[in-house]
């Protein structure tokens, strides 16, 4: 006897991968359009680089010098292309106030950042789902309102007053965490997590309160459907419902969400970075914009905006595999 | 001994009644037509069978299904029957299947949580009940997913849900409502051999007087959520000692009296059809390729004359709303040209097809979504008014307005009403007095009678026969249903695949089909007293 | 079953009527009500003077003189949120009036062409949501200077795509009724349909929308203000109040607690009302009830 995934037409599957390579296709435009505009921001701002790295006191000469060796002489297409090129080989060129290459910084950052973005987008996901399923299915009733009630207060927090909220009651008072800074992973998984934990809660936990309030409304609203109803019809208790038939149709909007939320939480780490003494790249690119080291400011901005491209891909394709209409109709 | 017995239900939603003491058996084998109109109460009866109510329902009364009385029931009790002692089918085939799961799981899913069966024997049960219910293997493996399959076929999976564990007891609430009537009578075929092959009883939820009466052994008839009439089928739809079992009858077979009726062919074309196609862009198959386009109207041609009223009928996705939809100049054909009063509509600008608009309004079927809802009557009812060369001032709109309430028998009065304050019915006069304030001399009007009851049904058809022969209106009625052809047209024009395969005086093409699709049409429509005539020849 | 469920449409009278039935509109209401008219007293009348520095009563804690305390300053906290109000309400108002003045036309615009139109604006979209928004407001800011015109600035232009999104969407859905197929056939143009059909049908889903932006942007300006990049000194912002407490948590814990709940309760009262609105006007929330 055949399983049912056995017999698949070539349609659908011709279909899935137009689909996908349009998806594809909007993503990498997407990207090269971000470029260009951080490439003219950092373009239009007063300011010139090579005056900034020689200082107030060297000569016109001697910046028309710099000016030549770093290619701001150059015309524009030239100077973008150029720039784009390293991008892609991975050298975003030399920080001009710290005179190491970029991409050392970022490479020393993005340990403490990508860790403290996923630890908070897995808690947050890990809180919210099960909050919306206990909530969509006891809808109206007294844990429902409650857990709403948590959420509506969890959305209104801003995080980093929430993050300080946490360092006086757990640093200051209870001393059970440190209040900031990070020892590095050299010191060990342990004491590097424990940094991280506070950071992550207060990150995740807002989160968590929006997420857990978007999949209650779209189980609720899948609820509804009649399908629903056929299948409470062929016997199935309503728990059974919930979970089969329900949750993967609510992901949809679900997934929308978790995929605006790690942009969310990716600039989110600018602040909190701020407050715990962190250093990642949210107070790498918060400093240089301070210092206006502009190459530091445009290879992150770029690896953001492509790392948040990339997941809104990623999201695009989870659809697919979500709902098969999707996978016959590019 | 009856499997269902409900004895003097009534039940609340919060202090709303909606229905008192309700009387109703259905024996094994046997077929119950439950039939009423809108808001008899006759879903929510069903509902309380399955114990599927709204959370604030409160009932009282007895329900007792084999012995298991089902408002005692623990919900743990009623899992148990569902789905494998009671099956249920719904009305609307589009959305009563799961689109993210293939049809093979959700037929599987029942038998699995019922019987146990491993997944390759609940599969192959799910297979063979496919095959039964007329989905063989070939074209529809259980990998299909609902969005593949059309309407009727969806209708059949729902089916092949609730009867893949033999229930003793199947629902159907108005399974083929949503179907044009080819489909309706395959269906109806169906459900009609399941219950003879398993001795099922079914409890046939409509509000078809005439679906119920070829398919029902007895009949109850529901008002108000209160049983008017119940009894033998034939003796109850042939005496028709009740009168509101008798308004019933008649309403569904009205009939407009109209003077007079225009030939074919009389005096000069109003609206010229001339080789007109429609082609849709085909499917995306893969990045560069598409299917082949689809054709959904096919080279047709025909005319109008002032006055007239011509029915176009045919299934569902035949191209006739397509084509009502090129003649009002709100799509354009791919070929061909459309003469209206012999200028030609096609490829206009909105600019040159003012005074073209200003003849030629239209009516829809959804009384309710027809209107704006932020909109009060008077400005909804003025709306066609903007094609007028000289705008009336705001006396003289209100004037028009007026005028035009009067003449579909509402009241100057609801001009300052918005569209939420009326019934369906009167909402479907709204939308005749809204096409009829320019004076146009061609309303088309898409299935205007198909969501409203029966009786609501025969007012609006005197309404549309009235103003045809007062104001000399001609209509292009599209519709499914041929009773309202028969209704209201002098000729029908039966499409077909986007072709017009036959034209004729409604009653030679009703009671003489030539074409084969005229043929599956008439042979399947629902006809009252042909069907209680036979009920009546089968008993002797 | 062919009872009608779906009626959106409602006049005043009974809209109003289940206004006041409603917990979460009524209580966001009395919130958002609340904080306005903090703000707008805080015009006139304030216990302090928000500008004067008594560095005899810095960091005093919450007392009958002080009811909230006094910061590093000297300065009455109390007097400094009801002035911070004023400045996040302004902040998160303007920037929401940039995103629905710009966004919604957009938005309805390309529902109404469709096609290439539509789809260009739509990759347009796409391309700001790249931007992680609170990233690009401090780049914003960072670069034409500090300060709450640029602030505005940053957080309007992304409330842009937003309300774009949802006036899109929503306009989408109306474009499918069957009303507009009347109005079409009554010869009306799209410019005029949208201003007559779309855009009245869509104002309770961008007034749930505004809400919901309106909040987010109080939450951005704290933030904004927070790394010093909003609203300056020595205009009192809730953000810049959070930012000088931080290194005195010890010493005055007062300092954070009182503006951060000033943030929570007005974006809580917008959330609320937002919520009330959303629940008042979908028709969907009577059949639940």
């Amino acid at each position: 006897m055949p399983s049912v995934w056995t017999k698949q037409d070539s349609g659908p599957v011709t279909a899935m991968t137009a689909y996908l390579l349009k998806r594809l296709a909007i993503a990498f435009a997407t990207l090269v359009l971000a470029s260009m505009v951080v490439f003219a921001v950092l373009e239009i701002i007063p300011g010139d680089p090579a005056r900034l790295m020689l200082g107030m006191n060297a000569s016109a000469d001697q910046v028309e010098l710099l000016r030549n060796q770093m290619g701001l002489n150059a015309p524009l297409a030239l100077r973008y292309l150029h720039w784009a090129g390293g991008l892609l080989s991975l050298d975003f060129g030399r920080s001009y106030t710290y005179s190491v290459p970029v991409i050392d910084l970022v490479r020393e950052r993005v340990v403490v950042s990508l860790p403290l973005a996923l630890i908070a987008l897995a808690l947050s996901t890990l809180i919210a789902i099960p909050v919306g399923l206990f909530s969509a299915g006891r809808h109206g009733r007294a844990g429902d309102t409650i857990a709403m009630g948590a959420a509506q207060l969890g959305v209104a927090v801003p995080n980093f007053w929430f993050a300080l909220m946490l360092i006086y009651l757990f640093a200051v008072w209870l001393r059970l965490v440190p209040a900031g800074g990070f020892p590095g992973w050299g010191a060990g998984i342990w004491p590097a997590l424990k940094a991280l934990v506070l950071p992550a809660i207060a990150l995740a936990l807002p989160q968590a309160a929006i997420l857990a309030r978007v999949t209650r409304s779209a189980l609720i609203e899948v609820l509804n459907e009649d399908y629903i109803r056929t299948a409470r019809a062929k016997g199935l208790p309503y728990r059974a419902v919930l979970w089969r038939h329900a949750l993967r149709n609510a992901m949809i909007p679900v997934l929308t969400i978790l995929g605006l939320q790690f942009a969310f939480l990716l600039a989110g780490t600018i602040i909190i970075e701020n407050v715990f003494y962190l250093p990642g790249l949210g107070r790498l690119v918060f400093q240089a914009i301070t210092q206006r080291d502009l190459i530091v400011v445009e290879s992150v901005v770029m690896l953001l905006v492509a790392a948040v491209i990339a997941v809104n891909l990623l999201v695009d394709l989870s659809y697919a595999v979500v709902d098969p209409r999707l996978r016959s109709r590019p | 001994m009856s499997l269902l017995e409900i004895e003097s239900l009534s039940l609340t939603i919060g202090d709303t009644p909606i229905l008192r003491n309700i009387e109703l058996s259905v024996a094994p084998g046997e077929v119950m037509g439950l039939v009423g109109e809108s808001g008899s109460g006759k879903s929510i009866t069903a509902l309380t069978v399955m114990q599927l109510l709204p959370y604030a329902a409160r009932t009282t009364g007895r329900v007792a299904f084999d012995g298991i009385d089902i408002l005692a029931a623990s919900e743990d009790q009623m899992c148990a029957l569902r789905g494998d002692d009671i099956g249920m089918v719904f009305q609307e085939p589009m959305t009563a299947l799961n689109p993210v799961k293939t049809i093979g799981e959700q037929v599987a899913e029942g038998i699995r949580w019922h019987t146990g069966a491993s997944r390759a024997d609940a599969e192959e049960r799910a297979r063979k009940m496919l095959d039964r219910v007329g989905l063989p293997a070939a074209q529809f493996p259980l990998s299909r997913y609902p969005h593949e399959l059309s309407g009727g076929q969806r209708q059949r999976v729902v089916i092949a849900i609730a009867c893949a564990l033999k229930p003793k007891l199947l629902i159907a609430d108005e399974p083929t409502t949503a179907l044009d009537v080819v489909l309706q009578a395959q269906i109806l075929d169906l459900l009609r051999d399941l219950v003879a092959e398993n001795r099922m009883g079914l409890l046939l939820i409509s509000h078809d007087l005439a679906v119920v009466t070829e398919m029902a052994d007895r009949i109850t008839i529901l008002r108000h959520g209160e049983v008017m009439e119940a009894g033998d089928t034939a003796r109850t739809l042939s005496e028709q000692l009740h009168p509101y079992t008798r308004q019933l009858a008649q309403a569904s077979m009205h009939v407009p009296a109209r003077a007079r009726t225009h030939e074919v062919g009389q005096g000069q074309p109003l609206l010229r059809v001339d080789s007109v196609t429609r082609d849709y862009p085909g499917r995306r198959t893969s990045l560069f390729k598409r299917s082949a386009p689809t054709r959904a109207v096919d080279n047709v041609s025909f005319s109008m004359t002032s006055g007239q009223s011509v029915a176009l009928v045919g299934r569902s996705g035949c191209g006739k709303s397509t084509l009502a939809r090129m003649i009002l100049a709100l799509d354009g054909p791919t070929s061909g040209t459309i003469r209206f009063r012999g200028q030609e509509i096609t490829g206009k600008s909105e600019a040159d097809l003012k005074s073209a608009r200003r003849d030629m309004q239209v009516v829809f079927q959804d009384p309710y979504g027809s209107f704006d809802p932020r909109q009060k009557v008077e400005r909804l009812v003025a709306e066609p008014l903007h094609v007028l060369e000289k705008k009336p001032d705001g006396a003289e709109r209100r004037e028009m307005v007026a005028n035009a309430l009067h003449e579909v028998g509402l009241s100057p009065r609801d001009m300052d009403k918005y569209p939420h304050e009326f019934s369906g019915g009167q909402r479907q006069r709204l939308s005749i007095a809204r096409a009829i304030i320019t004076r146009p001399k061609l309303v088309v009007a898409d299935e205007p009678v198909s969501a409203l009851d029966v009786s609501i049904r025969a007012q609006i058809l005197d309404l549309f026969a009235e103003l045809n022969q007062k104001l000399g209106i001609a209509y292009l009625f599209i519709t499914h249903d041929l009773i309202v052809a028969r209704a209201i047209s002098d000729e029908v024009m039966v499409m077909h695949d986007g072709r017009i395969v036959e034209r004729g005086k409604t009653s030679e093409v009703l009671d003489h089909p030539q074409s084969e699709a005229a043929r599956a049409l008439v042979g399947a429509a629902p006809d009252l007293h042909r069907a209680i005539a036979r009920r009546l020849r089968e008993q002797g | 079953m062919t009872l009608r469920l779906d009626m959106p449409e409602e006049n005043l009278a009974s809209i109003l009527g289940k206004a006041f039935g409603n917990r979460s509109f009524l209580a966001g209401f009395a919130i958002t009500a609340l904080v306005a008219a903090v703000a707008l007293v805080s015009f006139l009348w304030t216990p302090y003077d928000v500008t004067r520095l008594v560095i005899a009563d810095k960091t005093q804690a919450p007392s009958l003189a002080h009811w909230f305390g006094t910061d590093h300053f000297g300065r009455d906290i109390l007097s400094m949120i009801m002035v911070g109000a004023r400045n996040s309400i302004a902040v998160a108002l303007v920037a929401v009036g940039i995103g629905v003045g710009i966004g919604v036309p957009l938005g309805a615009f390309a529902a109404a062409r469709g096609g290439l139109v539509d789809e260009a604006l739509m990759r347009l979209n796409d391309l700001v949501f790249a931007f992680p928004a609170l990233l690009s407001a401090i780049m914003i800011t960072a670069i034409f200077g500090p300060g709450a015109v640029n602030a505005i600035i940053a957080i309007g232009i992304f409330n842009i795509p937003v309300f774009a999104r949802v006036a899109r969407a929503g306009a989408l859905a109306i474009w499918q009724r069957e009303f507009i197929l009347a109005a079409r056939a009554a010869g009306k143009g799209k410019t005029l349909i949208t201003l007559e059909h779309v855009l009245p049908n869509i104002v309770t889903l961008l007034l749930v929308q505004g809400t919901i932006q309106f909040a987010l942007g109080i939450l951005a300006e704290a933030g904004l203000s927070y790394v010093g990049l909003g609203t300056q000194p020595p205009m009192p912002s809730w953000g810049r109040m959070l930012f000088d407490a931080q290194t005195r948590m010890v010493v005055a814990p007062w300092m954070a607690i009182f503006p951060g709940m000033a943030i929570v309760i007005t974006v809580l009262g917008l959330n609320l009302l937002g919520d009330g609105i959303a629940d008042i006007l979908d028709p969907r929330s009577r059949r639940r009830r």
